[in-house]
Formats: C-alpha cells, structure tokens, sequence
C-alpha cells in the first residue's frame, strides 16, 4: 500500500470530475505527491542525525530536536496529501452505490433502464447534478478546509516557513543555552515555500471549481424557473410528467436494501 | 510479500460486504495502511540508534532499550493491521468452499438464496466480532505495555549493568505520541464501525425472519 494505490482509487474519481477537478488532482500527483516521495523525503531523510547541537550532553540533542520539530514537516504533509484526497472517496462511493443501483435495475429487466449491457453501465459517466452535486460540493468544501487548517498548522507550529540555521535550546538536560544546527535549511525552506505555494494553487483551484458549480446551479434553477413560466405547452408537461416518474423510479430505487437480501 | 497482499485481500473481500463495511475497508486502507507506510514507519525507523542514555557503559543502553520497549510501538501497529484484516479470510474461504461443493457436485446444494445466504451471514457476523475483539485486544495491550498513549522524553533507568539510576532519552517522543494518538482513533473508529454493522445486521434478519412469519400466518 502506497500512493500509487491511492493514485489508482482516485483516478476512477476522475472520469466524474469537472474540467477544474481533473487539473487539481492532476497538480496533486504531479506537484505534491510525486515532489514529496522523490525529492522531499531525501531532503528531510538524514533530518535528526545531521542535527548537531554544541553539547557533549548526552540528551540535550534529542531534547532540543524534539522541542524545535514536534512533527515533521515530511509527516505533516503526508498527512495533509491523505487527508486532502480523501473528500474524493465520497465522490467514488457515491458513484459507486448509483452504479450499483443501475446494475440492479438492469438484471431485473427493468423496462426504464436505458442500457444495452453491464459493460456500459461500467463505462458510464454520470453527470454531475442532483445529489451527486451535493456530494461533490461539500468534498471541495472539505479540502479546503483541510487545506486550510493545515496550512494554518504549518505556520503556526513553525512560526512561518522559514528553517532557520541555527536555534537556541536550553531544554533540561542541556546546562545551559546551546547552539543547535539544523541540517540543510536552504534546501528545506526551498521545498517548504515550493509546497506551500502549490497548497495555495490547490486551494485557488478549489474556489474556482465551488464557484463554478454554484454558478451552474443557480443558471439551471433559474432557467427552470424560466421555462415553468413561460412555455406552458403539451412537450413541457410530458417532460416534468417524465421527470417526475424519473425521480419516482430513482427514489425506490435508493430505498431498496442493499446486501445480503438482494 | 508485503503490504500489497493484504490491500489485495481487503479488495477482493470488498465484494461481499455491505455499504459499511466498504467504509471500514477504506478507512484501514486510507487512514491505517497508508499513514503507516508513508509517515509512520520513518519515525521509528532509527528509534534503537536515537535512544540515548546519560552513561558511557556498555551495554547500559542496550538493557534500558530492551526494559523500556519490548516490542517497539511500530511492531505492534503492523501486527494489530495484519490482525485486524485476517477475520475477513473466513469469508473468502466460505464462499470458495460453497463454489467449489457446488462445482464438484454439479448441482445447486441449496434450496434457496436465502438458506446460503443465511450461512454467509453467520461466517461474516463471526468476522466482525473477530475484528472487534482483535482491536480492542490490541489497543489494551497498548496502554498495559506503554502505561498509557503518552511517550515520555525522559525515562529513568537502573538495570545492570548500569551503575546507578541514568537518565535515558527517547527520540521524537512528541511526533511518536502525536501518531500513537492518531492510531487510536482511528482503531476506535473502526470498532465502532463494525459494531454499527453487526447491529444493522442483526437487526435486519431479524426483521426479516419477523416478516416471514407474519406473511405465513396470513397465507
């Protein structure tokens, strides 16, 4: 288990996503996880035992290294790539129970069911409307706030994005205040600025994409507003008669128990 | 053989479990296998060369270790993972075993859907409560062991042949705790994960066998 295979389940998201959506997750591999595993983790990787403290004090060393990183900045941002990706699953299992519906409909020889075979029912992409809209929403209203309060935990844990050379500790055991050294600072702050930098272009992305939806949202509910008022004509009646028995249909189907029972 | 063979056995059980039960997979995959392999591990990787002790004695170090961590915190996790995931097997291999009986006798062995599905029930209601127990049993063997979640900075030592009482410091205690803490939660999740599904099972064959006797008083 690695993030290849968590490249492999939200890659099935993909298909179902915007135009907006498919770019972030494809910054997210590109720019994120595939930064972190290839170049980041060599970075940090000799992180506590190039940490030099001024003391021969046995202990002073992992004090004051504890003290100055309580978690790692590697750690803090695989943390935040797993939490960030993980709102899509809710797309995917929502895609997942819909298909999963439609299969059933279609092996009960439903008439309703539109479907030549299984196979297209796999290959389908549903349209981002309905609940699947609310769905998608509140997993780009998640991230961002994962974005967010991880990004606000960096600066706060950290005091801004800076790794400095050289810290003052004066944590018991050390006799007095030392000079700790950490290793590589320059090369750190470069990847910690360049990953901040991208976490704000995810989050741009992801304002854009919310204000996208919103904005196709209120369009189709005021275009059907437009059409209920003006076209009163036969064709409407049979399309809001046909959407209804369409919405009727789905209803029981969400209400079926799925399981063992079917 | 490493962690792939167990996301393979995961998905394939995928199959034959229920809306909660494809949560709990993802949360083990998600936020147990994953974290552990990509953040967990390298913290506890060099926790032996890290541990320092206040003493120039050989072998002081080495005992104080071996006192302090019988098995390494990071050990116990992966084992606990390895647990928590095998009582999912007993599915695997019920269903294999029905297919391959029915394969050998060409013939359908059982009346109705219902009757198979009754002994798949019970092996799967047999697995969760496996799963239950495997958790909670490892997250008590946690607090025994360590006194507790937390992972002190300090810890004082005084085994032979250490001369006297030494200090002896951990490394990157507050990163260890703050994934220890994170463990639990998510290991308390799952529990109640699976104990909501056993009761939505259990409930639900109980309404059903309910309703088939009504349906046949009335018939």
């Amino acid at each position: 288990m690695d993030w290849g295979a968590l490249h492999t389940i939200l890659g099935g998201v993909n298909k179902h996503s915007t135009s907006i959506g498919k770019i972030w997750l494809t910054v997210l591999f590109i720019f994120r996880i595939m930064i972190l595993v290839v170049a980041a983790e060599r970075v940090w990787g000799d992180e506590q035992h190039d940490f030099v403290c001024n003391t021969l004090q046995p202990g002073c060393k992992n004090v004051c290294y504890d003290h100055f990183f309580p978690i790692s900045h590697i750690r803090l941002w695989a943390l935040q790539l797993i939490f960030v990706s993980t709102p899509a699953l809710l797309v995917a299992m929502h895609v997942a129970y819909r298909r999963h519906e439609k299969k059933r409909q279609f092996r009960k020889g439903d008439q309703k069911c539109e479907y030549k075979d299984i196979e297209e029912i796999r290959r389908q992409r549903f349209r981002i409307e309905g609940s699947l809209w609310w769905t998608y929403t509140s997993s780009i209203f998640f991230r961002l706030v994962f974005e967010a309060v991880f990004m606000y935990a960096f600066y706060f844990m950290y005091d801004g994005f800076r790794m400095p050379r050289l810290m003052k500790c004066n944590a018991w055991p050390c006799p007095n205040t030392v000079d700790c050294f950490v290793s590589r600072p320059t090369e750190k702050t470069v990847f910690t600025i360049f990953m901040i930098a991208v976490s704000s272009i995810c989050i741009l992305l992801n304002v854009a994409e919310l204000c996208y939806l919103l904005t196709k949202f209120f369009l189709r509910k005021s275009k059907k507003a437009g059409n209920n008022k003006h076209h009163s004509n036969h064709e409407n009646k049979e399309e809001t008669k046909q959407n209804e028995m369409n919405e009727l249909i789905s209803d029981s189907c969400q209400n079926t128990v799925i399981g063992f029972t079917s | 053989m490493s962690w792939g063979f167990l996301r393979d056995l995961l998905s394939g059980v995928n199959k034959y479990s229920t809306g909660i039960g494809r949560i709990w997979i993802a949360v083990v995959f998600i936020f147990r296998l994953l974290v552990y392999v990509a953040a967990a591990e390298d913290i506890w990787k060099h926790e032996h060369d890290e541990f320092e002790c206040n003493i120039k004695q050989p072998g002081c170090e080495n005992v104080c270790f071996d006192h302090f961590f019988p098995v390494s915190h990071i050990r116990l996790w992966a084992l606990q993972l390895i647990m928590v995931s095998t009582p999912s097997l007993l599915v695997v291999f019920h269903v294999a075993y029905q297919e391959n009986r029915e394969k050998r006798h060409n013939q359908k062995l059982y009346k109705s859907a219902g009757e198979r599905d009754g002994g798949l029930l019970c092996t799967y209601l047999v697995s969760l409560i496996l799963k239950t127990g495997f958790e909670i049993v490892f997250l008590v063997l946690f607090y025994k062991l360590y006194n507790g979640f937390k992972v002190p900075r300090l810890v004082k030592c005084d085994i032979r042949p250490c001369p006297n009482t030494v200090d002896c410091y951990i490394s990157k205690p507050t990163e260890k705790m703050i994934f220890l803490y994170f463990l639990v939660a998510t290991s308390c999740l799952c529990i109640v994960l699976n104990l909501s599904e056993l009761s939505y099972l259990i409930f639900k064959y109980f309404i059903k066998r309910y309703l088939k006797r009504y349906i046949k008083k009335h018939q």
